[in-house]
């Protein structure tokens, strides 16, 4: 087991000084995140949105002065880029939509919502609470709207028990309008005044765990840090099997091979190099954007085991590569195609759900689409329940890809007998 | 003196060629021993087999007890390996070389540290223990793949053709350096296709030629093979043809053999000295100038000679 170490950390120092390595490893995706950061103007103005245009629609039974809010946030122009709002009165035929996939997510704001929130004994019962209709398909750009609605939400929250300086600072912050805020300041307060006993009990069901809402706009970086580092964890990869066939032709693995080492625990090692050098270059990248940048990952826990994820499911992908080539050049040129041809198709430079179907179907093949999805739903505030599709995706493709790989070493004889 | 090694019958095939076609012999503790023979005689395939890197296809082998098909890691604890080809990581310093391969052979902590900077002492490379190994010439490689060899003071080394392309100055530094070894006490087998390498170090020879032992023994015992003769070698110059000479020498009283290679003509003889004034008399009057002339006692090349009618290196 300590060889298998060994052998792993003897191939992270390699990497790390090899400074074709590491121009590809960490400079080349560094300087991509800033151009890209650059051309959506991410460093230049306030607006950090690109425009997404994620279709909604929200159906507004309560017409009262929180449906009305609502409506008017997620109409808001500061969102317009974000979202694409529509409004109904068909709560069914909005479903419909979400599950045709025409849109992304259906919000149904019951009747009587607002006067069942304020009123004095409320009820907690299904029918007064907000519905949020997701497509499944879609998990990034509806974990986008959740977000907005959760913020929503928590101000309501806030407002609710708070009373007139939560409606301030509504106003200030442009959530909602000077009417409607009269009409809620005024309920609030009756409520306040009869009601403040209980002003620690969450009426509002959706209202969850997250925090980390101060701010409903997306930071662009969110998307091109994590694409950028994805797609050249690709190169560190298929550098990494490199070395395997380059330990073979340079004698080196022939003269492991005669040292008092067991011959899995060789490989294993050399496994644990690409992962080990894989987790380092991601690890850095990501703490060079948040300090550099502060540029906001998510939950920290979540971080760190997406990356361990990603890197599992991309040596994977590495190793597959390695056990088909005949010699360590066409592992590199091997690679530099997976790297472009994943990093386009997992969402490095455009949307996933913007790509054709079939490239989106195609996708699901890369880590790069399966870490995006983890990264983006981090950096909306997800916590590590929302990882759950994506870890599992991701460890799922690397055990397999290993076990394949594993097989083809095997009848490629790497160590002849 | 017992045997640290013992060969029996190890054959090995690729595919259909047989590359090692049943070779025998053993090693006692102190010696150094040399498989001397030309390109692909099977000097590697054999020293594969021996440290477990290649399975036999038949026979077996024993280091120190243990046999390389049924305890292949009691052998590889027992084993140093200098393999023909460099094997080091180039990106790494020499220290962090020896560091690395000391680890696969178990060493750790202090007893590793020292073990370090001896081998760094014994190869003459402590000044240059944090250069990369990129950085060295061709000797200073090799001289890095040789101490790797060492760290864990196996009982048995094997040393594959080490000083196969380097200058003669890093030669001498080698060869010296497997004396030294010798004389604390490591025994060795020593590969090469340099005759005078074999003769300098070796206690024992083994003659390899196409897979098979041809000879084994002492110098003397082989040499004592091509009998009690002495060789005679004519250099002349580019533009002669001496194959007329050859013929002629041939038939002179006392020369029992007359061969020419490149420039130099051969003439086998019980005695140099009675022969030499008649050869020289015979170039003469063929009209072919002799640049030198120097006499060889028998020599190992006399015996792969003798044995194969085949020159060491062509
Ligand atoms: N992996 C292999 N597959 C097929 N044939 C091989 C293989 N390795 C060696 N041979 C052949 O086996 C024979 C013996 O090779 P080997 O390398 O043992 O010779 P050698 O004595 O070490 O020669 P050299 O002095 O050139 O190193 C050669 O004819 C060689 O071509
Ligand atoms: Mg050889």
């Amino acid at each position: 087991m300590l060889k298998l170490l060994l052998i792993g950390l003897k191939d992270l120092k390699i990497a790390f000084r090899d400074r074709a390595a590491i121009i590809f490893m960490l400079l080349t995706p560094f300087l991509l995140t800033i151009g890209m950061g650059l051309v959506t103007g991410r460093f230049s103005s306030n607006d950090n949105s690109g425009a997404l245009n994620i279709p909604i629609v929200i159906v507004n039974l309560d017409n009262d002065s929180i449906g009305d809010a609502l409506v008017e946030v997620f109409s808001s122009e500061e969102l317009a880029d974000l979202l694409e709002t529509t409004t109904s009165q068909d709560a069914e035929a909005a479903r419909l939509l979400v599950d045709e996939d025409e849109i992304t997510a259906a919000i149904i704001i019951p009747a009587g919502f607002t006067q069942n929130i304020f009123s004095a004994n409320a009820s907690q019962s299904e029918e007064y609470q907000i519905e949020f209709y997701a497509n499944p398909s879609r998990p990034t750009s509806a974990g986008i709207v959740k977000t907005i609605l959760d913020g929503f939400m928590a101000r309501v929250d806030e407002m609710r028990v708070g009373g007139i300086t939560s409606v301030t600072q509504l106003i200030i912050s442009g959530r909602i309008s000077p009417e409607q805020a009269n009409a809620v300041a005024k309920e609030m307060g009756t409520r306040f005044e009869n009601n403040s006993t209980d002003f620690n009990e969450t009426l509002i069901t959706l209202k969850t765990s997250t925090n980390q809402t101060e701010t409903n706009e997306v930071d662009m970086l969110a998307f091109i840090a994590p694409g950028m580092a994805l797609m050249f964890l690709m190169y560190t990869v298929s550098y990494g099997g490199r070395s395997i066939l380059a330990e073979k032709s340079g004698g080196t693995l022939t003269r492991l091979l005669v040292t008092p080492t067991n011959s899995m625990q060789i490989l294993g090692g050399k496994v644990f190099g690409i992962f080990l050098t894989g987790a380092a270059q991601m690890f850095i990248l990501v703490g060079a954007t948040s300090l550099l940048f502060q540029l906001q990952w998510g939950n920290a826990l979540g971080v760190i085991l997406l990356v361990f994820a990603a890197v599992f499911g991309a040596t994977g992908w590495g190793l597959l590569i390695t056990a088909f080539a005949r010699t360590p050049n066409q592992v590199g040129s091997v690679g530099s195609a997976v790297m472009l041809i994943f990093g386009i198709l997992g969402g490095s430079f455009f949307q996933v759900q913007n790509l054709p179907a079939i490239a989106q179907m195609f996708s699901k093949i890369t880590p790069n689409a399966w870490a995006m999805d983890g990264f983006t739903a981090l950096a909306y505030g997800g916590n590590i329940a929302s990882l759950t599709t994506p870890l599992l995706a991701l460890l799922t493709m690397g055990i397999v890809l290993f076990l394949v790989s594993a097989f083809l070493f095997g009848r490629k004889n790497l160590v002849q007998k | 003196m017992t045997n640290i090694l013992e060969v029996k019958e190890l054959k090995k095939n690729y595919g259909d060629f047989q590359a090692v076609k049943g070779v025998s012999f053993d090693i006692k503790e102190g010696e150094i021993f040399s498989l001397l023979g030309p390109n692909g005689a099977g000097k590697t395939t054999t020293i594969s087999m021996l440290s477990t890197l290649y399975e036999p296809t038949s026979g077996d082998a024993t280091v120190a007890g243990h046999s390389v098909k049924k305890n292949p890691m009691g052998v590889r604890n027992a084993i140093g390996v200098v393999p023909q080809d460099l094997a080091l990581y180039e990106d790494l310093t020499a220290k962090e070389n020896l560091i690395f391969w000391g680890q696969m052979y178990n060493l750790s902590g202090k007893s590793l540290a020292s073990r370090v900077d001896e081998v760094l002492e014994q190869i003459g490379l402590t000044d240059k223990a944090k250069n990369k190994v990129k950085t060295f010439s061709g000797g200073m490689k090799r001289r890095v793949n040789i101490g790797v060899g060492l760290l864990h003071k196996p009982q048995l080394l094997f040393m594959d053709e080490p000083t196969v392309g380097i200058d003669p100055q890093s030669r001498r530094a080698i060869l010296d350096t497997v004396k030294d070894l010798n004389k604390q006490g490591m025994t060795v087998l020593y590969t090469t296709h340099y005759m005078e390498e074999a003769e300098e170090l070796s206690d024992r020879v083994g003659i390899i030629d196409h897979g098979e032992l041809i000879a084994i023994g002492t110098q003397k015992e082989l040499t004592k093979q091509v009998g009690e003769t002495e060789t005679l070698i004519l250099h002349v110059g580019e533009n002669e043809d001496p194959s007329a000479l050859v013929s002629t020498l041939k038939g002179l009283p006392n020369v029992l053999d007359a061969n020419v290679v490149n420039n130099q003509i051969s003439v086998v003889t019980p005695s140099a000295k009675d022969v030499l004034a008649s050869v020289v008399t015979k170039a003469n009057e063929r009209g072919i100038k002799i640049h030198s002339i120097d006499i060889r006692e028998p020599n190992l090349e006399a015996v792969f000679l003798h044995l194969t009618g085949r020159a060491l290196r062509d």
